[in-house]
């Protein structure tokens, strides 16, 4: 059983999150070595070099040669550094003991694998191989998702494994599968140098992609106009040339409603339809239902903006659209992603110089993690679990039969759902705190408890953590080396820098040390990840994410490598030692073994897909009863759970607890001050925080940002609705009312602000 | 050795998210103690998400020197003011109340003065400063006159500023339109003004300067 033995602030006594040093040791220590490799953060993986002296990381120096960034970081790769040698880091496996002061007690890494081996067996022998589920995440390195998407189907034979990105990524690539046929961003950002417009549309580019914001004002400042679809006035909405007040959950009736006034003043490039594209028709028929008047009343954006956005946009030469988040995060995201590449493909912009779309990726991995084979119904090189042909394919690579690999499995919450039913009674997890990241996580934290084991393996206890019955000690990023690709798809190497503390060992280790204890290490006897990746290029060999041209030394001589890398010709057959990746996708001429000739889209005909991008309401939309909308997203100074970023001092003191902000319209309708405790309540509970009243947001809607746990997370609030296709759930609108608290939350008392 | 002449620093405040990257690089310099000696802030959070990042702006006649009682401040031959040297300085505090631009600051726990030295200890060896290298918007900006032509071609540098009867040129430069470049920047000026409402005012909404007028709550 895993419930919380002990009151959770012994916990947190034991492992934090407590605040780093300021700074690490004093600043004039001499490097024995700089490490050149990524930011451990988000999808941006700027690069940045290591400052490294008796196995510990003491610093940083920015990597100005590396193309992306060239030296440039945000303030968490700067100070990303300072979670080495961490007072809370784990140094050793953990066993639950209700009678320990914390609640757990150190024992050998040995015996705590046995034990979670012992345990695995047992329960599959009672309840079969599906009792049993792993959910890992986006940040590990493209080696590790590949190894446990193997683990699960090959050495547990469960079909149950998923990922984070289900709560980040899976909109966009269901979008861009049913478009184009492949799933990436169609450009390197230096295309966007150049360009006559940006549509930034749900991303708050400043603070969750901040290298972004630097291609955006260089393209403005040779000439590009920018827009701006946010209810919110970020950073990089207050000195655009358009903005979109849009209300929360309307997006693809504001692309409907766009698109349409496109098509009546004729601004669609024809040709581009007709030669390169298949069901413009449906969606024409279906954007004629959005005259612009219904379009602002739906949307509450005003018929000027709306207007001068398709003017902006259909009088373009060269365009670049850009979603994230913000429109992805939604019952309706997959919709919302198809309705911007609509108004891509209807005017042609693609597949060319200075013209381009995509999804800006959260997590450090938020590209390469949906590519390999972690996603429950997906298997490597962006295969599908259910195609025969690439079951047979990847059975041949792992020496299994094809009916051996089972079939698909169930996403992220819905595994939760099935642990809540009792069907799956053990769980290994690995880079995922959805106890705060998973929206209505209450229901997470009851489900948590109704585990027969769970098994967490972790650098920090998180949140998620602290309900484990075993904690195998992992690595951090700097602990290990491997492979990622960033928001452009360019494959990069992240390097070793320091070696893991203590008994702590590289995640990929700790996974075959599971395999060998079940007595099942057929596949998983890597001596490096090296050998992994080895292993990798040659399963992704032919899927669409073909790895097999790459190696880490071609990675590191061209500062990464735009996949599909191909070892071998596709259309020849011819080996290609040099093939040197591809920058840019859907050119004109381009080949590609989906469509062998037939045009540059990855379907057997070569054209891609209008899809009519359907508005929906939002679940649990504002009512008579909650008649405001909430929302929420990020802060520059933390990322995702916190887990790491919530231990870095510097960060803490930049932004150290969550706000609620509100307009001072409906803050005084409210009789609520800026400071003041603040409740917001939803259909699953209530949530306490300071206000923070601006102008920069829309008088009907708040926001709080997400990052913390425990009374301090919005996702307690937050409503499990999914999108029927992605299966992301709906973190950026539903119904809340607000009110002034009745007095300070206990917490205010009783932690620190960032625990 | 010295700061090559030919690299200078130039601030776009138009270009600034906010972030705090050059707060945070700055307490990461080897001669900073740990300390950040960047002044971020919000001109007015409740109205509006602008930001002004403040550096030393390296005045050819600083005036945090000319007051200086103990002569603790040196600028250097290649117009670098540096920070209090430490026999010197008697943490007296007349340059924190004198610099214009709000600048230095007082450690009152060490007794000393402590500002940004334009990473000396990086620029003096062809580096670029610290903030300048990381910042995400290059709201901060450190290079040639060669390479700001060709990245900025809608600004111009401006390094006059006017202070009531004070004048004072910079070796940092301002960034301003190239459409309309004042000669100089009138700081005590523009605070004598009356303000304009600060609410942000975007093109769409050239007649309504509340994005948000229509929404009801």
């Amino acid at each position: 059983m895993a419930t919380i033995p002990v009151d959770e602030l012994e916990i947190i006594r034991a492992f934090g999150p407590h605040r780093s040093a300021k700074v690490r040791g004093t600043t004039s220590d001499e490097p024995e070595k700089l490490v050149k490799t990524h930011c451990c953060f988000c999808g941006q993986q700027c690069g940045i070099q290591l400052k490294v002296r008796h196995n510990e990381v003491i610093g940083f120096e920015p990597w100005e040669e590396f193309p992306f960034n060239r030296g440039m970081l945000c303030p968490k790769g700067v100070k990303r550094y300072l979670q080495g040698s961490h007072p809370d880091r784990l140094t050793t496996a953990l066993a639950r003991d209700p009678s320990s002061a914390s609640g757990f007690r150190a024992l050998p890494y040995e015996r705590a694998i046995a034990q979670a081996a012992e345990r695995i067996a047992a329960i599959q022998k009672a309840h079969g191989n599906g009792a049993v589920a792993v959910l890992s995440g986006a940040s590990l390195t493209t080696e590790k998702t590949y190894l446990l998407g193997k683990f699960a189907r090959v050495c547990l034979k469960t079909p149950y494994i998923d990922y984070n990105g289900r709560l980040c990524m899976v909109s966009a690539g269901a979008a861009n599968k049913k478009a184009f046929g492949i799933d990436r961003v169609t450009s390197p950002w230096s295309d966007m140098i150049g360009t006559e417009v940006i549509w930034v549309a749900g991303s708050n580019v400043a603070e969750c992609s901040p290298i972004t914001t630097d291609y955006i004002w260089q393209a403005r400042e040779l000439g590009a106009k920018v827009i701006v679809q946010d209810p919110r006035i970020t950073p990089i909405a207050r000195t655009c040339d358009l903005y979109l007040p849009v209300r929360p959950g309307r997006d693809a009736a504001l692309f409907a409603g766009v698109l349409n006034l496109l098509i009546e003043k004729d601004q669609i490039d024809h040709a581009f339809i007709d030669a390169h594209t298949a069901g413009f028709d449906a969606v024409a028929a279906y954007c004629r239902e959005w005259p612009l008047e219904r379009t602002s009343d739906v949307t509450g954006v005003p018929k000027r903006a709306l207007e001068q956005a398709a003017e902006l946009w259909g009088t373009a030469k060269s365009s670049f659209l850009f979603h994230a988040r913000g429109i992805e995060h939604h019952s309706n995201g997959v919709q919302n992603a198809l309705g911007t590449i609509n108004l891509v493909l209807a005017t042609g912009r693609i597949g060319k110089a200075n013209s381009g779309y995509g999804t800006i990726v959260g997590q450090a991995n938020g590209q390469g993690g949906r590519e390999h084979g972690q996603k429950c119904d997906q298997l490597p090189g962006l295969r599908d679990i259910s195609n025969p042909e690439h079951r047979k394919y990847i059975a041949s690579v792992w020496g299994i039969a094809p009916e051996e690999i089972p079939g698909p499995g169930v996403d992220a919450y819905e595994l939760f759902r099935k642990i809540d039913a009792g069907e799956i009674k053990a769980l290994i997890a690995i880079c995922i705190n959805p106890k705060i990241s998973l929206p209505d996580n209450q229901f997470i934290a009851r489900a948590l408890d109704k585990l027969e084991l769970f098994c967490a393996i972790d650098f920090f206890l998180s949140d998620t953590a602290r309900h484990a019955d075993l904690v195998l000690p992992g690595s951090l990023q700097e602990e290990d080396e491997g492979v990622v690709a960033q928001v452009e798809a360019r494959v990069i190497k992240i390097n070793k820098a320091v070696d893991c503390p203590g008994e702590a060992r590289q995640d990929w280790r700790i996974i075959q040390d599971l395999a060998r204890a079940l007595g099942r290490e057929k596949g998983f006897t890597f001596a490096d990840a090296r050998a992994i990746f080895d292993e990798l290029r040659i399963a992704s060999k032919g899927g669409v994410a073909d790895y097999s041209g790459m190696t880490y030394e071609k990675i590191e001589k061209q500062m990464g490598v735009f996949w599909p890398c191909y070892s071998h010709d596709p259309k020849t057959g011819e080996p290609t030692p040099d093939h040197p990746g591809t920058p840019r996708l859907f050119e004109p001429d381009s080949y590609n073994p989906i469509a062998k000739g037939a045009g540059p889209f990855y379907f057997p005909d070569g054209k891609a897909r209008f899809n009519v991008a359907d508005y929906r309401p939002a679940v649990d939309d504002v009512s008579a009863e909650y008649p405001i909308f909430l929302t929420t997203g990020r802060v520059v100074s933390q990322f995702l759970s916190g887990n790491q970023t919530r231990r870095i001092g510097p960060l803490v003191d930049q932004y150290p607890e969550p706000r609620l902000e509100l307009h001072p319209r409906l803050a005084g309708k409210l009789g609520i001050a800026d400071g003041d405790w603040t409740t917001c309540e939803t259909r699953r509970g209530a949530i306490t925080v300071r206000a923070q009243v601006v102008t920069t947001i829309r008088p009907d809607t708040v926001f709080v940002p997400y990052h913390w746990g425990g009374d301090k997370s919005i996702n307690r609030v937050t409503v499990a609705a999914q999108d029927p296709i992605s299966k992301i759930p709906q973190y950026k609108v539903c119904g809340c009312r607000v009110r002034k608290a009745d007095g300070a939350p206990a917490y205010a008392a009783r932690l620190e602000p960032q625990q | 050795m010295a700061v090559p002449a030919r690299f200078e620093f130039f601030l776009d405040q138009s270009r600034c998210i906010g972030c705090k990257s050059c707060v945070q690089a700055c307490s990461e310099c080897d001669t900073h103690k740990g300390e950040s000696m960047i002044h971020l802030e919000y001109i007015d959070r409740a109205h509006s998400v602008q930001t002004v990042p403040v550096v030393c702006m390296h005045c050819e006649e600083p005036t945090c020197a000319e007051v200086c009682p103990a002569d603790a401040i040196k600028r250097t031959g290649d117009g670098v003011v540096q920070s209090a040297r430490k026999p010197r300085c008697i943490a007296c505090g007349n340059c924190v109340m004198a610099c214009p631009f709000g600048v230095p600051e007082l450690y009152i726990d060490r007794a000393i003065m402590m500002k940004c030295d334009l990473c000396y200890d990086r620029t003096s060896v062809g580096k670029r400063p610290m903030c300048a290298t990381v910042c995400p918007s290059q709201a901060l900006f450190y290079g040639t006159r060669e390479q700001l032509a060709t990245l900025r071609p809608q600004s111009t540098p401006v390094n006059e500023f006017r202070f009531g009867a004070q004048r004072i040129t910079t070796r940092v430069h301002v960034l301003v339109p190239r459409a309309r470049p004042p000669a100089l920047v009138d700081v005590t000026a523009a605070l004598d003004d009356a303000t304009q409402p600060r609410a942000v005012r975007l093109p769409v909404l050239r007649d309504a300067p509340d994005p948000f007028a229509d929404v009801e709550v």
